[in-house]
């Protein structure tokens, strides 16, 4: 029988026990410091899958790394703390989000989205010590005397000449018609396209047609291009919003060529805006495919699709920036609030790839920009089929 | 040329009935909607939702959508609207709640619904091909679906009481509330009849060109471009707008490929010169 005094002392050494938990549990939390990184991009408007797939890759992997304890950075332990800035794709914008970033001490900011916010921000993040990771392909950001921006994809000029060449080789390719939105990134994209093609010989039918960015009905846009009778239809610079709607246009007007882009894309976008019509579609992702992805991949998208509801297929380039990033750190703990110490280990950084079954961390762009500034991510080009996408072929940039 | 006329008229035909909800909510209340695009988008992704999620019918998602933004409007018009006409002695009020109100709308369909374009299931399958002429059935079929709901409109508008007693508002209002007419409750109703138009025509252009939660504000931007064209608060001058841009669209992007992307410079040069010789547009006041 449970007397009074018997209930007072298990009460006693329960709540005892309660508070010694919690305690130590605090003082655990407590001496774990914080790392803040930032993020400068567009998560609203007609671009907001853009920066949204960065935030929420950047949010699924802190969440992780802080749910196992941190990480150990030399000889203290970190939270990740993320700072996060919409700058609506409006370079002005881009810069108030950099300062911002400045004024809370950040050293590591990943973004800007787009061309004109990246080169917008660039006098703000070299006078305040700030690295940042771009989504950006100006070459000029990453080449000297530029040094504080570090490509966060695998560029265009760098995926296309590969894709050309393989669908010249592979698939009887000679013809080639481009068509990008009529903003900077897709037309820069273009351009870069263009003397990709030019350079392996390929003729060019269409590189003039554009359209305005917030574009609805593309068969207008298409009807001319498609009458040129392509073996090839490049979107360059297509946003995952536009592609499904290209892709119908073109199909539905009796276009029978291939379709391609050099950006990532989302296939439940693909799948639902263009269903089987964007079968064969070609584009470029990062650890995207079951064939290449680790079981770590996999369980960041379980994380991912069980915090957000869905999974962004653009998450599979967008999850890198972080880890390079942290791990980075972890090579030079000096780097911590000093992003000279930072750039000096990015010549001899290198570690494992998490997301991959077999590949390496490290920092590439040596042939591109002449010095080391962009992250290595698996060019894996691949074909859209049934709903998935199937490694078509995977490259490397130098 | 086959080709191109059939676009710019199928491209008419949805626009004119983007630009009908935008100009009537206009004519009765002097409100520049600049809401009308997220209430077309909140229309996509209730269809959406019903039809490619759910899996019922489309034309119970159809019905659902127009239902949905009616009772929006109505209560965005009773709640906000009406006391902000009523106290306001600036017209530009209603300009900054309809701004506002946009930017609410767009933030709650982005948190509902995600940054992801969606699209849903064809309605129609198939491809009609003849020699100078390529139109899949579904556009079609949306085609002739938002030609009935102009005309329906139209008729409604000319021949039903609430209709008159709008077009009455739309004239003279003082005039109206003198004859009897409820200014409050036709207010309201021809609030909710507009938003009811962009949430059907949202929800009949989901089949088509699918639908994401950044796309209000462009099309609220080409609705306003349209509505200019024709004569702001006149139906008809919106049927026409929308006519009239569809067609400049499809054959600029057509004769004008080779020069890039100057198919827009030059309509809104042109917009410039036109309303610089009829301001008010193309028809005038409204209702004439």
């Amino acid at each position: 029988m449970i007397n009074r005094r018997t209930a007072l002392k298990s009460l006693a050494l329960g709540a005892a026990s309660t508070l010694a938990i919690v305690g130590a549990l605090s003082s655990a939390h407590a001496e774990n410091k914080t790392l803040k990184i930032g993020f400068v991009g567009v998560t609203s408007g007609p671009a907001a899958a853009w920066g949204t797939s960065n935030v929420r890759s950047m949010q699924v992997r802190a969440d992780w790394i802080n749910e196992k304890g941190g990480v150990k950075i030399g000889d203290d332990t970190y939270n990740i703390e993320l700072v996060t800035f919409d700058d609506q794709k409006d370079p002005k914008r881009a810069i108030a989000g950099m300062e911002k970033m400045a004024q809370e001490g950040i050293h590591y900011v990943v973004g800007p989205n787009v061309d004109d916010g990246a080169a917008a921000v660039r006098p703000v993040a070299e006078s305040k010590g700030i690295i940042y990771f771009p989504y950006a392909f100006p070459k000029a950001l990453y080449t000297p005397p530029a040094s504080n921006a570090v490509l966060g994809m695998v560029a265009n000029y760098q995926s296309a000449p590969a894709i050309y060449k393989y669908l010249k080789e592979n698939k009887g390719v000679k013809k080639i018609a481009f068509v990008a939105a009529n903003e900077s990134d897709p037309l820069s994209q273009r351009d870069g396209g263009v003397e990709a093609a030019k350079a392996l010989g390929l003729e060019i039918v269409a590189q003039n047609d554009t359209y305005p960015n917030d574009t609805r009905d593309f068969t207008p846009v298409m009807t001319p291009i498609v009458q040129q009778k392509p073996d090839l239809l490049v979107l360059s610079g297509v946003a995952p919003a536009n592609a499904p709607l290209l892709i119908r246009a073109a199909r539905e007007l009796g276009y029978e060529g291939l379709i391609s882009a050099e950006t990532a894309q989302d296939a439940t976008v693909l799948q639902e805006g263009a269903g089987e019509l964007a079968n064969g579609f070609i584009s470029v992702g990062g650890a995207s495919t079951p064939e290449i992805r680790s079981a770590e991949m996999d369980e960041f998208i379980d994380r991912y699709t069980k915090k957000y509801g869905e999974y962004n297929d653009e998450s599979n380039t967008k999850v890198y920036a972080l880890d390079y990033i942290v791990e980075t750190l972890k090579a030079n703990p000096a780097a911590i609030d000093n992003v000279e110490e930072y750039k000096k280990t990015m010549d001899t950084f290198s570690a494992p790839n998490p997301f991959v079954k077999e590949g390496t961390l490290k920092y590439v762009g040596q042939t591109s920009f002449t010095q080391k500034r962009q992250i290595s991510v698996p060019m894996v080009v691949t074909e859209f089929k049934d709903g998935k996408f199937e490694t078509l072929f995977v490259g490397e940039v130098d | 040329m086959e080709q191109v006329i059939a676009n710019g008229l199928y491209l008419g035909a949805q626009y004119a009935l983007i630009a009908l909800g935008l100009t009537l909510i206009f004519a009765l209340m002097n409100v520049l909607n600049f809401a009308h695009g997220q209430m077309y988008v909140l229309g996509g992704f209730v269809t959406y939702a019903i039809y490619g999620q759910l899996g019922l019918p489309f034309p119970v998602a159809l019905a659902a959508a127009s239902i949905t933004l009616g009772v929006v409007g109505a209560l965005i018009e009773k709640f906000l609207f009406r006391p902000v006409v009523r106290r306001s002695e600036r017209e530009e009020s209603t300009m900054l709640l309809a701004a506002a109100v946009a930017f609410f709308l767009d933030a709650v369909i982005l948190l509902a619904f995600g940054e992801k374009q969606r699209g849903v299931p064809k309605i129609v399958s198939g491809v009609f091909v003849s020699d100078g002429l390529i139109m899949p059935y579904d556009r079609m079929v949306v085609g002739i679906v938002a030609l009935a709901m102009i005309a329906a409109f139209v008729l409604y508008m000319q021949y039903s009481k609430p209709g008159r007693a709008m077009r009455a508002l739309a004239q003279d209002r003082v005039a109206a509330q003198l004859m009897g007419v409820k200014v409050d409750r036709y207010s309201m109703i021809g609030f909710a009849l507009g938003a009811l138009l962009a949430g059907a025509v949202g929800g009949l252009l989901v089949t088509i060109t699918g639908v994401n939660s950044g796309i209000g504000g462009p099309i609220s931007i080409k609705a306003f471009l349209m509505v200019m064209i024709g004569g702001a608060g006149v139906v008809g001058g919106a049927i026409a707008g929308g006519f009239i841009l569809g067609m400049m669209e499809s054959v600029g992007l057509t004769v004008l490929r080779e020069y890039g992307d100057i198919t827009y410079l030059v309509i809104f040069a042109l917009l410039m010169v036109f309303l610089s010789i009829r301001p008010n547009g193309l028809m005038g006041k409204p209702w004439g």
